[in-house]
């Protein structure tokens, strides 16, 4: 029999360890199902683990979709730790996608000059800019009418979803396209500058690796942003302090909302190059699970972004190669969340085995 | 005790529980005889409440046993210790507010009694115990004294032949504590055993008739408490007698903190609403307010503290300034600073370490003054480290979390970290509870020693023996109303009392002034 007995303390070790052991959960749950579809479980995971990092191309393809779960999930972790759920991500990087999209679309059509380098800052602010307004609706609602952000956010998904997709069968539709819905091709001067000489990884990676570090000296080392995590994980304590929790609900939904607008901008005038409907690839909601999985932490989320772009990529390639449809990574990203949720037990308990001797004690 | 005797009541021996950190209990033995009023005296974190869970079935223990009635005997759950006769009334009170004494009690009784059944038991019950209480009253109206007869009713409807009772004068006036006293000497006459609870010297001494003391979980004494003094009880609760206070004269200075007609709607359902409350604080004397918990400390605290910012404009003045909207920061930087009642979660971030704790209310010295606010760890950490040694905290270091620290250690730490910061104003609420006597007596002492200093101090407690060794003056806050203030060595504890339920005879200034 084994029993949980809670910690004094929570354990350090345990809270990097159970990302570790939930990831070798999934793993070992990973066999059976390869196993169950009549697929060779070494090759299968050779897919998902090996292949995403075998050559430098298979890499930039890594980072190209680890990029815009990590400036998402940055985002997040500042909302979630100031217990504010914004479950909605998805429709914030739509708007930024959109409003992005709609800036280039514009230059492209009236041929206004510019080059990458400078129009790049431009295009990431108006996606940014996008996913804050968006964002703002829960925040204005949630203020104004004590409406539950979760279902706010979480609605607005469909909300922009609708939106583009009018967008693109409507007026911003290619004259030229053979009427599939999709917006002309961005001029060449709007893309996002590439950061290698082969692949498509651009510039918002080093991008996000640098919002990484300004976010954990947001958070560790800013008043504002103590004052955040403080009204998240003891509100009356914040109240007592005289924290603004309005500021904290303001800040907390405009900067992941600008974030996660800012990584739509980067998806369209990155890889995309156009607008269509299918910009998005579920990282609003993937995002999610990286924040979790990096333990809400700016350096953590850089590492989860890999693991589940490794995901991503091991799901599509795996259609293609083994036959098996592409959701299994979807499977696979909700086998981590739960196995993860499932191992965060230990942190702030342990097993003891009963029946043993149970004499030990700590004065 | 002779062999022909009929069997204890209950008998608890060699009883010991480890948790992970602590040893709760360790060889605990006690013995209570049928019609027993028997105390466990003890200090907060001496292993009391830990023992009667065990009693009552909500804790196993990991070794020893318990007979009951002279049987071997482990309650499984606390339905089964109350279905063997084991009542427990615990100081925290778990009534529904909306629903009526009979339905309340009616809830915790077998499902085969009709209502109207509970209504005849509880007339009976009232009339043979001396418990008055309308059945038919809605919680919510009665006062925190008439609540607690609902539980003891509660607890007498199972019939007990054993209650226990866990600190069940800490929310009662002076005036109920006889009441209730008499109703339990009444209850053991009729062959009921009684397990009293209590920190309280005094009132162990007058009801009960036999006492275990614990310290650090083990046994310290098993005496009789009607031939022992306060002095002598308290030697075998903390090892040493209680130090005594030294108290100078007031040197009086400006007035610091001035509230007039104070009038404020509670945003809580069934809170108390102010009522044309005023008073004043003077720099150098410690002003105390008395009162029930639940009469309008809370709604006061908070509009002084800034954490409600709705007072009415000029009801709350800092040196003749205005402070009624400011918010707590602003009032920080002003110079009054507030300790509440809640240590976790309120005075301080649980899992947050000691230092950054620091930044609540110490940010305007540890960020920097730009727009961008740096905050300097080193600087929290220093100053973790100063208050730690001033105020001899027992922590492990400035890193350590404060929900690892004692319930009286960080009650030091937190009252350290606002007098160190040099207020000219400080609000204290509930300064020692929960805490030991030794931190409970150093934290007084800092208080008064803060006041020699020339700081206005406003304390606000539920204990009547702490107010009258460090105020000066005093009021009595009863149903959102204040008293007038009374010098405290014009005051009884009976007069106290009787201005606890509302009944003060001086008329309380009439004209309104709100703007």
């Amino acid at each position: 029999m084994i029993r949980l007995e809670p910690r004094p303390q929570p354990s350090i070790l345990w809270t990097y360890a159970s990302p570790a052991l939930a990831l070798a959960i999934t793993v070992f749950v990973a066999v059976f199902i390869f196993i169950a579809f009549g697929k060779d479980p070494v090759r299968g995971l050779s897919i998902f683990f090996w292949e995403p990092i075998k050559s430098p191309y298979a890499l930039t393809e890594l980072i190209l979709k680890a990029t815009p779960l990590m400036v998402i999930a940055l985002g997040l972790i500042l909302s979630f730790r100031a217990n504010v759920w914004n479950i909605g991500a998805e429709g914030q990087f739509l708007l930024g996608a959109i409003v992005a999209g709609g800036l280039a679309v514009w230059v492209t059509e009236n041929q206004i000059a510019t080059q990458r380098w400078a129009f790049a800052p431009i295009v990431l602010l108006a996606g940014a800019v996008g996913g804050a307004l968006w964002a703002s609706i829960a925040a204005l609602c949630k203020d104004k009418f004590n409406a539950n952000e979760i279902l706010v956010t979480l609605m607005l998904v469909y909300v922009a979803n609708l939106l583009l997709s009018y967008l693109v069968f409507g007026p911003w539709k290619d004259p030229k396209g053979f009427n599939f819905p999709q917006s002309i091709r961005f001029s060449d001067d709007t893309l996002l500058p590439r950061l290698f000489a082969t692949g498509r990884a651009h510039v918002g990676f080093a991008l996000s690796i640098l919002l990484s570090a300004l976010m954990w000296i947001f958070m560790f080392r800013m008043l504002r942003g103590y004052q955040l995590q403080v009204g998240g994980i003891a509100p009356l304590a914040a109240r007592y302090a005289g924290f603004s929790s309005r500021g904290a609900l303001w800040t907390a939904l405009l900067v992941s909302g600008a974030f996660a607008g800012m990584a739509g901008a980067m998806e369209v005038a990155g890889p995309m190059g156009q607008l269509t409907p299918y910009v998005s690839n579920g990282y609003g909601f993937t995002a999610i699970i990286v924040a979790f999985v990096g333990r809400l932490h700016p350096v953590g989320v850089v590492f989860a972004a890999f693991l589940l772009s490794m995901f991503l990529i091991g799901g599509e390639l795996s259609q293609s190669r083994l036959g098996l449809p592409s959701a299994l990574s979807g499977v696979f990203q909700g086998l981590l969340l739960f196995a993860l949720l499932t191992c965060d037990t230990l942190v702030n308990n342990r097993i003891r085995w009963v029946g043993a001797k149970k004499s030990e004690a700590h004065a | 005790m002779s062999a022909t005797a009929p069997p204890p009541r209950l008998a608890l021996r060699h009883i010991t529980k480890r948790y992970p950190s602590v040893v709760a209990n360790e060889d605990v033995s006690l013995s209570v005889a049928p019609g027993e009023i028997h105390a466990v005296l003890g200090e907060n974190g001496a292993g009391k409440s830990t023992l009667m869970k065990i009693i009552y079935g909500a804790v196993k223990p990991d070794s020893g046993e318990m007979l009951f009635e002279g049987r071997p005997f482990f309650a499984k759950n606390p339905r089964d210790a109350r279905a063997h006769g084991i009542s427990m009334v615990f100081q925290h009170f778990s009534l529904f507010d909306t629903l009526s004494v009979a339905e309340n009690i009616w809830l915790g009784l077998d499902q085969s009694i009709r209502l109207d059944q509970v209504r005849e038991q509880i007339a009976a019950t009232a009339e043979k115990f001396g418990l008055p209480l309308e059945a038919d009253r809605p919680v919510h109206t009665l006062s925190v004294g008439e609540r607690q007869r609902v539980e003891i009713m509660r607890s007498l409807l199972t019939q007990p032949k054993l209650l226990i009772l866990d600190e069940p004068t800490s929310v009662l006036t002076p005036q109920a504590v006889e009441k209730l006293f008499a109703t339990l000497r009444q209850l053991a006459a009729s062959g009921c055993s009684i397990l009293y609870i209590s920190h309280k010297l005094d009132e162990i001494r007058s009801l009960c008739t036999n006492c275990t003391v614990l310290r650090g979980g083990r046994v310290t004494g098993k005496v009789d408490p009607r031939e022992e003094s306060n002095a002598s009880l308290s030697r075998l609760m903390i090892g040493a007698e209680p130090p005594l206070l030294l108290h100078r004269d007031a040197k009086l200075g400006a007035v610091a903190l001035d509230v007039k007609q104070l009038t404020l709607k509670s945003d809580a359902m069934f809170g108390t609403n102010l009522d044309h409350i005023s008073l004043h604080v003077r720099e150098g004397e410690i002003v105390g307010i008395a009162g029930v918990s639940g009469n309008g400390q809370q709604e006061l605290l908070a509009a002084l503290s800034g954490e409600n910012p709705r007072a009415p404009s000029q009801s709350v003045q800092l040196f003749g300034a205005d402070i009624a909207s400011a918010p707590p920061n602003r009032r920080r930087s002003l110079g009054l600073f507030f300790v509440p009642e809640e240590r976790l979660g309120r005075g301080a971030v649980p899992v947050h370490s000691l230092a950054m704790n620091n930044l609540l209310t110490r940010h305007h010295e540890l960020a920097s003054r730009n727009a961008l606010a740096w905050v300097s760890p080193a600087r929290s950490r220093s100053l973790a480290k100063d208050i730690i040694a001033r105020f001899n905290v027992k922590a492990g270091g400035d890193s350590a979390a404060a929900k690892s620290l004692s319930g009286g250690n960080l009650q030091k730490y937190i009252v350290g970290r606002e007098i160190s910061a040099k207020p000219k104003v400080l609000i204290v609420a509930q300064p020692t509870w929960g805490v030991d006597v030794g931190a409970a007596a150093q934290i007084r002492a800092e208080l008064l020693k803060l006041r020699d200093e020339g700081c206005a101090v406003l304390v606000v407690s539920e204990e009547l023996e702490e107010l009258f060794e460090l105020c000066d003056r005093m009021h009595v806050i009863a149903k959102g109303k204040l008293s007038p203030s009374i010098a405290t060595r014009d005051a009884s504890v009976e007069l106290i009392g009787e201005w606890m339920s509302g009944l003060w005879t001086t008329p309380v200034a009439a004209e309104s002034t709100t703007a």
